[in-house]
């Protein structure tokens, strides 16, 4: 299928890493497999700890050691950004040298990140316009008064109000929502090709995380990038995604379009997971009130390392036998729809 | 910012002030001063002493007096004429005696405080971003003997090392033909031949104590999200550090950059005085034994000066680069 190939933007084949500490190895990502396509916004969900932005580090090459990338690929399809041909070049990320030139030249210009702590995110000591503008004087080589007004330009498109002021203003002037634009703004501002945002709006309240989440939309449309969209509210997932990865310990248990994960969810985790949503339980299946039911037990410690499927001393329809013995194995029951379950072959 | 500055400047009035009057109650703390104590001596050796000249000695300097009419009277003379008084002991105007040695002192501190930044800065930064790497157990190690071992003694080693196995003569300022000799480039190539070991003994205790600091700021620094995100960027890891952890690490450097000179000034005695250098601390010293109690107060005074303006252009540069103080200070 070339055509597919031709909007193929970002494949994680078999990813690893691991941190090793005093304690033990902590398996943080432990063989994700996912694939991303151009354009469009891929929602990865999964409890807190599960691995979701250290699979996201792991692309940036930015695992804080001792963090480690162990095995496994990341093959970014990489278009050059002067249009002088769609043939794309297929980069894997994981061979790069993380202080290197290759990969620093991917970094906020071809793959971009809003990380999770935006309140942090900004040096206190430098104005929003230095902090912003070093991005693109790097990337796009252009002198200091073009990056100035490119920077107001784009502050202005992230519906900052009053940029000509706020651009010499210092980060701890702004208020939270002010704060998360000039972030965005900040990712941004090269036009990449993915951008990642890894919970990028939890620190917001609901109105701001809403005008944030349509921001974010309307720019996708314009620039015409992918979004990894990390979180664990399902109910931004139902809005946002197009796509959606489940991740539990360090794995992609299942991946498949919005509607399939919320209506025909395969795995046993993902079947679970939304059910322990009340309101999104409501809005989507619109049946009448159940108790909510929790998945029941909790995330075995980083640690252990369980034989067979991580997920089997939870599982409600665990097969003794099998579920604690034999890891699964990647299966597509259906096209486009993949899904890591013995219920499935 | 201006406002800033005035304000600074206007809260020094009565620092200064705060820091005379100190300086002349301990001066004055010894019981007797300096007149009664020549007098015993002279007695002591069966001379007989001239009432009158000593009836005028004590008229002249108000000795007769309350405490606080001379302390007025001093402070007087050097506020209006910049007149620090009389020495006994050296038998001269204060003035005279202290000007070049001051001098002296706050060159030499001056280059220790140069050596100091210009290492400790850079091995600062190295020793955080290779933290419990080789690099960093090495100026680990190095920087508590730094800090452990006392000056002086080091003075003494350094003296006995030097003149044992290379036959160099180090104490002093200068070699003994040069001392009275007009300045000139042999005097000046001598002078460094000089230098070099007081200001390096002077300045290790402080780069220990500075790489210490600058290390343990920095990784907080490392650790923050902020760091992350300008690697994000691209930017390289040279300049990810410079803009980024270095610019807030170097806080505590910067505003602590007036004590630290001041400390090289008057933390510099011992060694001065094993040295035989002819700087202040060694006359500070010498006039404290004697009670000469104006060149002892004209040194606290100065010293007290320079603490300020220290402190001063510290709250300055800090300002400079740190907005959150700058904004802050103006609401103050
Ligand atoms: N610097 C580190 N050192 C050691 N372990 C780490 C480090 N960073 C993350 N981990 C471990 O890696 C695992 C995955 O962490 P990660 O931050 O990817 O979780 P997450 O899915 O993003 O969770 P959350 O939703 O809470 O952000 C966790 O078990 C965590 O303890
Ligand atoms: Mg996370």
């Amino acid at each position: 299928m070339p055509e597919q190939d031709q909007n193929l933007l970002l494949e994680i084949k078999g990813l690893r890493t691991y941190f090793h500490l005093a304690e033990g190895v902590v398996h943080a990502v432990d063989g994700v497999d996912l694939k991303m396509h151009r354009k469009e916004t891929l929602g990865i969900v999964g409890e807190s700890g599960c691995g979701k932005s250290i699979s996201a580090y792991s692309m940036l090459r930015l695992v804080p050691p001792p963090g480690k990338i162990e095995a496994g690929e990341i093959l970014f399809y990489k278009t050059p950004k002067d249009g002088s041909t769609n043939q794309a070049e297929i980069v894997n990320l994981t061979k790069l040298d993380p202080n290197g030139s290759e990969i620093r030249n991917i970094r906020g210009n071809y793959i971009s990140m809003v990380f999770q702590e935006p309140m942090t995110a900004m040096s206190p000591v430098r104005t929003v316009g230095q902090q912003i503008m070093e991005a693109i004087i790097l990337h796009q080589k252009v002198s200091k008064e073009e990056a100035r007004k490119q920077t107001i330009e784009m502050l202005r498109r992230v519906r900052m109000s009053n940029p000509e002021r706020v651009i010499d203003d210092y980060p701890f002037q702004l208020s939270g929502g002010m704060r998360q634009r000039a972030v965005i703004a900040m990712a941004l501002c090269c036009r990449p090709s993915l951008l990642i945002a890894d919970e990028p709006t939890t620190a917001l309240d609901v109105t701001t995380e809403a005008q944030i989440l349509n921001l974010m939309r309307d720019l996708q449309d314009e620039f015409g990038m992918a979004i990894m969209y990390i979180t664990h509210n399902l109910g931004v997932i139902a809005e946002m995604a197009d796509n959606v990865a489940v991740m539990y310990m360090g794995r992609v248990v299942e991946q498949a379009d919005v509607s399939t994960i919320f209506y025909n969810p395969l795995h046993p985790y993902t079947q679970g997971l939304h059910q322990s949503i009340p309101q999104l339980k409501d809005a989507l299946s619109r049946k009448e009130h159940k108790r909510l039911d929790v998945i029941k037990g909790m995330v075995p410690d980083p640690y252990s390392r369980l034989k067979g499927c991580p997920f089997h001393p939870r599982c409600p329809k665990f097969i003794a036998g099998v579920c604690d013995e034999v890891e699964p194995r990647m299966v597509e029951p259906e096209p486009g729809h993949t899904v890591k379950c013995h219920l499935y072959g | 910012m201006v406002n800033y500055i005035l304000l600074r400047l206007l809260r020094m009035i009565p620092q200064m002030l705060i820091i005379s009057v100190l300086a002349f109650v301990i001066i004055q703390l010894p019981p007797g001063d300096f007149l009664t104590e020549r007098i015993n001596r002279l007695k002591a050796t069966g001379l007989t002493v001239d009432n009158a000249e000593v009836e005028r000695l004590t008229k002249m300097y108000g000795l007769d007096q309350p405490m606080a009419a001379q302390y007025i009277k001093w402070i007087t003379n050097i506020i209006t004429k910049g007149d620090f008084g009389y020495s006994w002991t050296f038998a001269r105007d204060v003035n005279e005696i202290i000007g070049s040695r001051m001098g002296m002192t706050f060159f030499i501190s001056f280059l220790a405080f140069v050596v100091c930044w210009s290492f400790a800065i850079p091995v600062g930064i190295l020793v955080a971003v290779k933290q419990y790497s080789v690099i960093d157990y090495f100026f680990t190690f190095l920087g508590f003997i730094g800090l452990a071992t006392p000056g002086f003694l080091l003075a003494l080693v350094l003296m006995y090392v030097s003149f044992e196995y290379f036959g160099l003569k180090v104490g002093g300022l200068f070699s003994q033909e040069m001392i009275l000799a007009p300045w000139s480039w042999a005097k000046f190539v001598d002078f460094l031949k000089h230098i070099w070991l007081p200001v390096i003994i002077l300045a290790i205790g402080g780069t220990a104590n500075l790489i210490r600091t600058l290390r343990a700021t920095m990784l907080d620094e490392l650790r923050k999200q902020y760091v992350t995100v300008a690697r994000a960027k691209g930017l390289s890891e040279f300049k990810v550090l410079m803009l980024y952890p270095v610019r807030i690490a170097i806080n505590p450097i910067v505003s602590t950059f007036g004590w630290l000179l001041v400390w090289f000034f008057s933390g510099g005695t011992v060694v001065e005085i094993v040295l035989n250098l002819d700087t202040a601390g060694p006359m500070l010293w010498r006039a404290l034994m004697t009670q000469d109690m104006y060149t002892a107060g004209a040194y606290i005074v100065i010293v007290g000066f320079l603490t300020a303006i220290g402190s001063l252009i510290s709250d300055l540069l800090l300002a400079a680069i740190d907005p959150r103080v700058r904004f802050g200070g103006l609401e103050a």
